[in-house]
């Protein structure tokens, strides 16, 4: 896979800058009926069809089938594991870096592969953001941080990154809490005002996915209050899908949840419907905390 | 399967519940012979002790409103903690029936009696055995039978109706007879209110079984799955 992936790499270099992902042709998997579609309302921005994930020998994913919703939140829960990290770093390919892991199947944005020979990874990465269970901001000032993104595409205008940096921080809750000191290192920050850094950071490049995997998990409760009411407003701008642990995390905060088990989806539904009358006994007894 | 410490206490919240639908099973029961055989001191008896029913009420919906502060159930856990907070409310206004029915009698007790009781103990016997069998779906866990109950309501309400007619043609003939037909009239009421409850009861266990919200729909959809 690694190997695959630096020819990848050097292919894609090669071609004219023109063609991104965006302008490539769509894979049209409209019309197939999914078995798990948590609902009618919203149509699927990530779709995940057949896929299985090896990590070397050991299949990790088995088969999973999921369409997920755009402009929602989507949960993943499932004792660790289960695969539900794993599945969530194939949506941006952060597995490829991974020696001896390769996949079957398809995980689709748009309709199109995300595994596309053709597909420009940089631009993947930048469609679908990720945040991750430790925050991890840059030893650089706070604007610095969020400004990186869009530097690193080009963008110089000071004017332009001010201003997106503005929009970013205050779309991660962050704004009033730093206007004053945004040249300061990022580094004095609380955890919670770090990992809302991080997704603000995440903002800058104005992704259509935001994963996150365990957001919350190093935060104390108010602060994770904060990022739990981020996560609503952010859902209107796009799609976010969310690992957690904590099951009434995933009860609050999002509206379709997949619950898995040993590397299978084994129930995806509306957030609603799983936690009041899952379809599934392992569901239940997971939910119920009778699992074991 | 792990063994926790919520089962227990959600064992401890049916217990209560079962405590306190026998009570309340029981306040009609006494209710009914103390009409039957006009045993006012019964019927004071059953007055008194419908405080009991009440303290209950309070204890398991505190218990409830504290299993869902402290445990957050979810799945069927939550299902049984919604449906004991509105089982309770039930079963307390079957008491309150009950109290009712025993302040009629002791009226009626004071005049000679209007007729031979025939079709009220019926109609009364109908509704106490539509709140045990409600209660046993309850503990049972048992859709089927928790049908069959909101099935069973439909004759107490035509024995309601039975008995009204009845009745009117009391008072039609002798207004003497108006108020102790009007008195029998709000018992049979009564009596018919409780079958309701136990239809309600009835309904939530199915909700509690199968997650199925069924009040307030014609009857394919009750026996529907």
């Amino acid at each position: 896979m690694l190997d695959q992936q630096y020819d990848l790499k050097s292919s894609v270099s090669t071609l004219p800058p023109a063609v991104s992902s965006l302008e490539m042709e769509s894979m049209d998997y409209s019309d197939s009926a999914l078995p798990l579609q948590p609902g009618a309302s919203g149509k699927p921005k990530l779709r995940v069809h057949g896929f299985n994930f090896y990590y070397g020998p050991v299949q990790s994913l088995f088969n999973i089938d999921m369409d997920i919703p755009e402009h929602q939140v989507t949960a993943f829960i499932g004792p660790s594991g289960c695969g539900k990290s794993t599945l969530l770093r194939c949506m941006n390919r952060l597995n490829d870096l991974i020696e001896g892991a390769r996949h079957e199947g398809n995980i689709l944005i748009d309709n199109m592969d995300i595994f596309n020979p053709m597909i420009d990874i940089t631009d993947l990465r930048k469609r679908v953001g990720m945040v991750f269970q430790k925050s991890n901001p840059f030893p650089k000032s706070i604007h610095e941080n969020v400004a990186y993104g869009p530097r690193l595409q080009g963008l110089k205008n000071r004017a332009v990154l001010d201003e997106i940096v503005e929009r970013s921080l205050r779309g991660a809750g962050l704004w009033e809490e730093v206007k004053d000191r945004l040249h300061k290192s990022a580094l004095g920050l609380s955890g919670g005002q770090q990992q809302r850094l991080c997704i603000a950071r995440a903002l800058a490049v104005k992704p259509e996915v935001l994963l996150m995997d365990e957001p919350c998990s190093a935060l104390d409760p108010i602060a994770t209050g904060i990022i739990e009411e981020l996560l609503f407003s952010l859902k209107k701008e796009l799609t976010v899908v969310i690992v957690t642990h904590n099951m009434q995390q995933a009860a609050r905060v999002s509206d379709c949840t997949a619950f898995m088990y040993l590397g299978r989806l084994i129930e995806f539904g509306r957030t609603k419907q799983l936690f009041t009358n899952p379809s599934n006994k392992q569901t239940e007894d997971y939910i119920t905390g009778r699992f074991g | 399967m792990i063994q926790r410490h919520f089962d227990e206490e959600l064992a401890e919240l049916k217990t209560k519940l079962a405590r306190m639908a026998g009570l309340a099973e029981d306040q009609i029961d006494k209710a009914l012979t103390a009409l039957v055989a006009r045993d006012s001191a019964l019927a004071c008896r059953v007055i008194e002790r419908d405080h009991k029913v009440n303290a209950l009420d309070v204890e398991i919906d505190e218990a409830c409103i504290e299993l869902l502060a402290l445990h957050q159930p979810a799945a069927r856990d939550l299902r049984l903690v919604t449906t004991a907070m509105k089982l309770s409310t039930e079963l307390e206004r079957i008491s309150d029936l009950a109290e009712s029915i025993c302040e009629r009698a002791i009226e009626l007790n004071e005049e000679p009696q209007l007729k031979p009781y025939i079709d009220i103990p019926r109609m009364g016997n109908l509704a106490r055995v539509m709140v045990k069998e409600s209660i046993d779906a309850f503990v049972k866990e048992d859709a089927k039978l928790a049908r069959k109950v909101i099935m069973d309501d439909d004759f107490v309400d035509d024995l309601m109706e039975q008995l009204f007619r009845e009745l009117l043609s009391f008072m039609v003939e002798n207004p003497h007879t108006i108020s102790r037909a009007i008195r029998l009239s709000f018992i049979a009421k009564s009596l018919e209110r409780v079958g309701d409850h136990a239809t309600n009861i009835a309904e939530l266990v199915v909700y509690l079984v199968e997650g199925k919200i069924i009040r307030h729909t014609s009857s394919p959809a009750i026996s529907e799955r």
